[in-house]
């Protein structure tokens, strides 16, 4: 018996998560301009074995496949691990990866809407424990042709140290850490001077700050769509901006500026594509302003003192333990209860 | 002039197809063969019926009278003869069945003796029940009897008097219909309200899609020369027409759930009740029609003004019914009901009979699971979190449920709406209110029960108790008469006399009592022939008659006659 109301919007969640693929398309778009067609490769295995994997748990579970792959909600999944994960990982690692958050962080928690962590992120963190060598090469911009790529991607012998080097957040770590020891050659320099060099561009890294521009046209457009709210990303930008700001203006030789935090690394990918994820997130306006920030501080923690090349999946996981208690300490006030 | 206007959370905005049925003026029906019209019309008490079958009624005259203070008055339609009153389906997606009075019109729609009252001389008690007895309910849809609302709060005044002439819900248009042909009346009735409530200011609320409407009303309020009356015209948005969310919109007060919006200084009536209530004031007639939208799967949508009681496909005739009608909803699409069958009566409630089919309104698309996007607290006009509270009453954690306020809920459909999973959120809360209920009656049940049990063992035991004290009693009574009376036989020793002539008068009572038993026997021992036809009747009875004769005397009985024991 079907009750009122017996009219509805037309909205699903495949037209939910189309959209989040589309918004994606400029951020790939620069990608693979800028360094190669090694990330379309990734963006096919991920899909491929995201969908193998989504369709492999669902007839075990005795659920309507067709349905549920049709969400498209493991492509978006696929999409993002093969857009945090390096452009030159080997097959095996991205096919593992993405099999690991479908099967294990999605499906065995109860598929669709029931995962407490997000599941690209849960890849991304185990792969980097697991293979962090793998996991930390990244090629510079325009460094490496396809065929190298392909090559990296599905050939055996791998001379990656050779030909690849870390992620500009990480050089420049690296070079702010030498910059502090007497000892080195680059000791007395600014973080300016240091980036002063092939790999960076003009606030970010070299290229990668177009693409973290390609995300933010999406991430707007998914914003004026309404698929998504204001409050995480503005959230997680802000406070992003605001603890970078903090130690740079204490420290300016000592740390990045905060422009660079935000151009660089997955910070535009992670604002408006990965914590706005809503089933790992928190659901209230004031609880994702307070998810947002806390994983913002989390991740310029991670950046600045760990060893990661990046803080965001991390940050986000840790973030992902707390939504329960804020969603819970953060409900509204209902009509009528309003103390104004 | 320009009125600062609030607003309320959330709200939808579904196509409205308001056009189609106000392209005709609202037109009148021609009386049906047969009314049925249930005698539980409004909120509260059961009306109990006032006529007899076979009776002849008046247009207009009480045939349910309101049963206590929260319940209101049932009137017949029209003129004829009351056939029966037999319990009836109601329009009400359960199916179940009310007492209902069923009315043979005779044709002639006669009108009985109406009284007419001056509500500027006339004290307020005897006014609210006279309306009480007028049978007027609020025509919004909730039915909640008119009269207990016409009571301004503890200071004895009211600072507004909101008049919901919304009407948000999809398709519906009766109440823009009666705002554009009756406005002048409608703001008679509002005048009486003012006056009842001691309102200060009065404020029609009326969504800007509705421009004939407003000025009608604006028009109508300017001939009349009357002061602090004033139309608003709202933004369109679903649900504004909601009490709450008009009161809110029009004067910034959230009234809480379960609160008095009295105790706010607020008050909200229906533009169709108060149209209602100039009819019973000025023209004596109780309410016995309304004006229903006919709408949806028809070919010429429209509005009628019908009596209560009125079968509803005997209406949608009116407006044909395009093929692949699959039911009838009363209300909108929002929040309407599906009706049980076709032939249901109009009642008080029925603002809308729109008739579905399933290209206009097709199955919703297989339920997902919740992606916790928030949609659906985007557009909750309650301010709430439909999806935490679908996830709780889907566990069936009731006590959560309401600890997110499960019962602010107003059940406006806006979160099944607006959904990406189609999840028929409105379903699940109302399967855990009333779930809550049903386990609260159980409850109370309990409790009475158990009271009621403590109850019993404490009297018997404080029976028993007595028992035992008086036996005590009555023992040492006997012990003291027996000492007396040996020691008086002792003295006289002429006891034995006595003693028989006792026995004899006890058999005697013995006697009695079984002669009355015999006789109850009798009488109630039921009969194996109550049903049989009359000749078989009459057979019976002479052969009782036969019977009774040999009993008295046995002797004369016929050898082959019944054997006497067999009654």
């Amino acid at each position: 018996m079907i009750n009122s109301p017996f009219v509805r919007k037309p909205a699903s969640v495949q037209s939910v998560m189309l959209q989040v693929l589309l918004a994606l398309v400029p951020g790939i778009a620069a990608y693979a301009w800028f360094f190669g067609p090694g990330i379309l490769v990734q963006i096919a295995l991920a899909t491929a074995a995201a969908l193998v994997g989504e369709a492999a748990v669902l007839a075990v579970r005795g659920k309507p496949v067709a349905l549920f792959l049709g969400d498209l909600s493991a492509i978006v999944t696929a999409w993002l691990i093969a857009l945090t994960f390096p452009p030159i990982a080997p097959w095996w690692l991205t096919v593992t990866g993405t099999l690991l958050a479908i099967v294990i962080v999605k499906q065995l928690y109860g598929g669709l809407g029931q995962n407490p962590f997000n599941p690209a992120m849960a890849a991304f963190c185990l792969m980097i424990v697991a293979y962090p060598a793998l996991m930390s090469q990244w090629p510079a911009a325009g460094q490496l042709d396809a065929r190298t790529q392909l090559d990296l991607i599905f050939g055996g012998a791998r001379q990656i140290d050779a030909i690849t080097g870390a992620t500009p957040l990480d050089a420049l770590r690296t070079a702010l850490r030498s910059a502090a020891d007497p000892a080195s050659t680059l000791h007395g320099l600014r973080a300016a001077q240091l980036m002063d060099g092939p790999a960076f561009g003009l606030i970010g890294g070299h290229g990668g700050e177009w693409v973290a521009l390609g995300y933010l046209v999406g991430g707007l457009w998914l914003l004026q769509r309404r698929i998504i709210t204001w409050h995480i990303p503005v959230a997680f930008c802000a406070a992003l901006f605001a603890a970078a700001g903090l130690l740079w203006a204490l420290k300016p030789e000592g740390f990045a500026s905060p422009l660079f935090h935000l151009a660089s690394g997955g910070t535009m990918l992670g604002a408006f594509f990965i914590l706005t994820d809503p089933v790992s997130g928190a659901t209230t306006a004031r609880g994702k302003l307070l998810f947002a920030a806390g994983a913002a501080i989390f991740t310029y923690v991670i950046r600045v003192f760990g060893a990661y090349p990046d803080g965001i999946a991390f940050a986000t996981l840790l973030m992902n333990i707390c939504v329960p208690l804020i969603d819970m300490k953060t409900q509204a006030p209902v009509f009528g209860h309003k103390k104004d | 002039m320009l009125r600062k206007l609030f607003s309320f959370h959330g709200g939808v905005k579904p196509a409205p197809h308001k056009d189609q049925s106000t392209l005709a003026p609202i037109a009148s029906v021609p009386l049906p063969e047969r009314l049925v019209i249930p005698l539980h019309q409004s909120v509260g008490g059961h009306p109990r019926p006032l006529v007899q079958p076979g009776e002849r009624v008046f247009k207009g005259q009480r045939i349910g009278g309101a049963d206590g203070s929260l319940s209101s008055a049932v009137h017949a339609s029209t003129s004829g003869l009351v056939r029966d009153i037999v319990p009836a389906v109601m329009p009400h997606t359960s199916g179940l069945t009310t007492l209902s009075v069923v009315i043979e019109p005779d044709g002639e729609d006669r009108w009985g003796e109406l009284d007419r009252v001056n509500f500027r001389s006339t004290p307020p008690d005897e006014l609210r029940d006279f309306l009480r007895d007028a049978g007027i309910v609020g025509l919004g849809g909730a039915v909640f009897p008119s009269h207990l609302k016409l009571k301004p709060g503890k200071e004895g005044s009211l600072q507004t008097l909101v008049i919901n002439g919304a009407e948000c819900e999809p398709f519906i248009t009766c109440d823009d219909m009666l705002m554009r042909e009756r406005a002048g009346d409608m703001l008679k009735g509002i005048i009486a309200m003012r006056h009842m409530l001691q309102a200060r200011e009065v404020l029609i609320g009326i969504e800007d899609n509705k421009p004939q409407a407003i000025a009608a009303v604006q028009s109508a309020i300017a001939a009349s020369g009357e002061t602090g009356i004033e139309a608003v015209a709202i933004p369109t948005r679903y649900p504004a027409g909601g009490a709450k969310q008009l009161i809110r919109v029009l004067t910034g007060i959230e009234v809480p759930h379960g609160r008095r919006s009295t105790d706010f200084g607020v008050q909200c009536f229906n533009v169709g009740t108060a149209y209602s209530i100039f009819e019973a004031l000025e023209r004596g007639r109780p309410l016995i029609s309304r004006i229903v939208t006919v709408a949806g799967n028809v070919d010429a949508p429209r509005n009628y003004e019908v009596l209560i009681g009125t079968p509803m496909d005997h209406v949608v005739r009116l407006a044909g019914a395009r093929a692949g009608t699959d039911r009838y909803i009363m209300g909108g699409p929002m929040m309407g009901a599906r009706m049980p069958a076709f032939d249901v009566p109009v009642v008080k409630a029925t603002n809308c009979i729109l008739v579905g089919s399933p290209a206009l309104f097709p199955p919703p698309p297989p339920e997902m699971p919740c992606i916790r996007c928030g949609e659906c607290a985007k557009a909750c006009p309650a301010d709430l979190a439909p999806f935490e509270m679908y996830w709780h009453s889907r566990a069936k954690n009731f006590g959560k449920a309401q600890e997110y306020h499960l019962f602010d809920c107003i059940e406006c459909g806006c979160c099944s709406f607006v959904c990406p999973s189609h999840i028929p959120l409105v379903d699940y809360f109302r399967f855990s209110k009333s779930e809550i209920w049903a386990r609260e009656r159980e409850k109370e049940a309990a409790d009475t029960a158990r009271d009621r049990f403590e109850f019993k063992n404490f009297r018997q035991e404080r029976e028993k108790q007595e028992k035992a004290e008086k036996l005590a009693a009555k023992a040492a009574a006997t012990r003291e008469k027996v000492g007396a009376d040996g020691s008086a036989a002792a003295a006289s020793s002429s006891t034995a006399p006595a003693k028989p002539s006792g026995d004899d008068a006890k058999r005697a009572l013995i006697e009695a009592a079984m002669e009355k038993a015999r006789q109850q026997k009798a009488q109630i021992q039921p009969k194996n022939t109550d049903a049989a036809n009359p000749a078989v009747q009459a057979e019976i009875a002479a052969i009782e008659a036969r019977r009774q004769v040999s009993a008295t005397n046995p002797t004369d009985a016929p050898p082959d006659g019944p054997p006497s024991s067999g009654a």
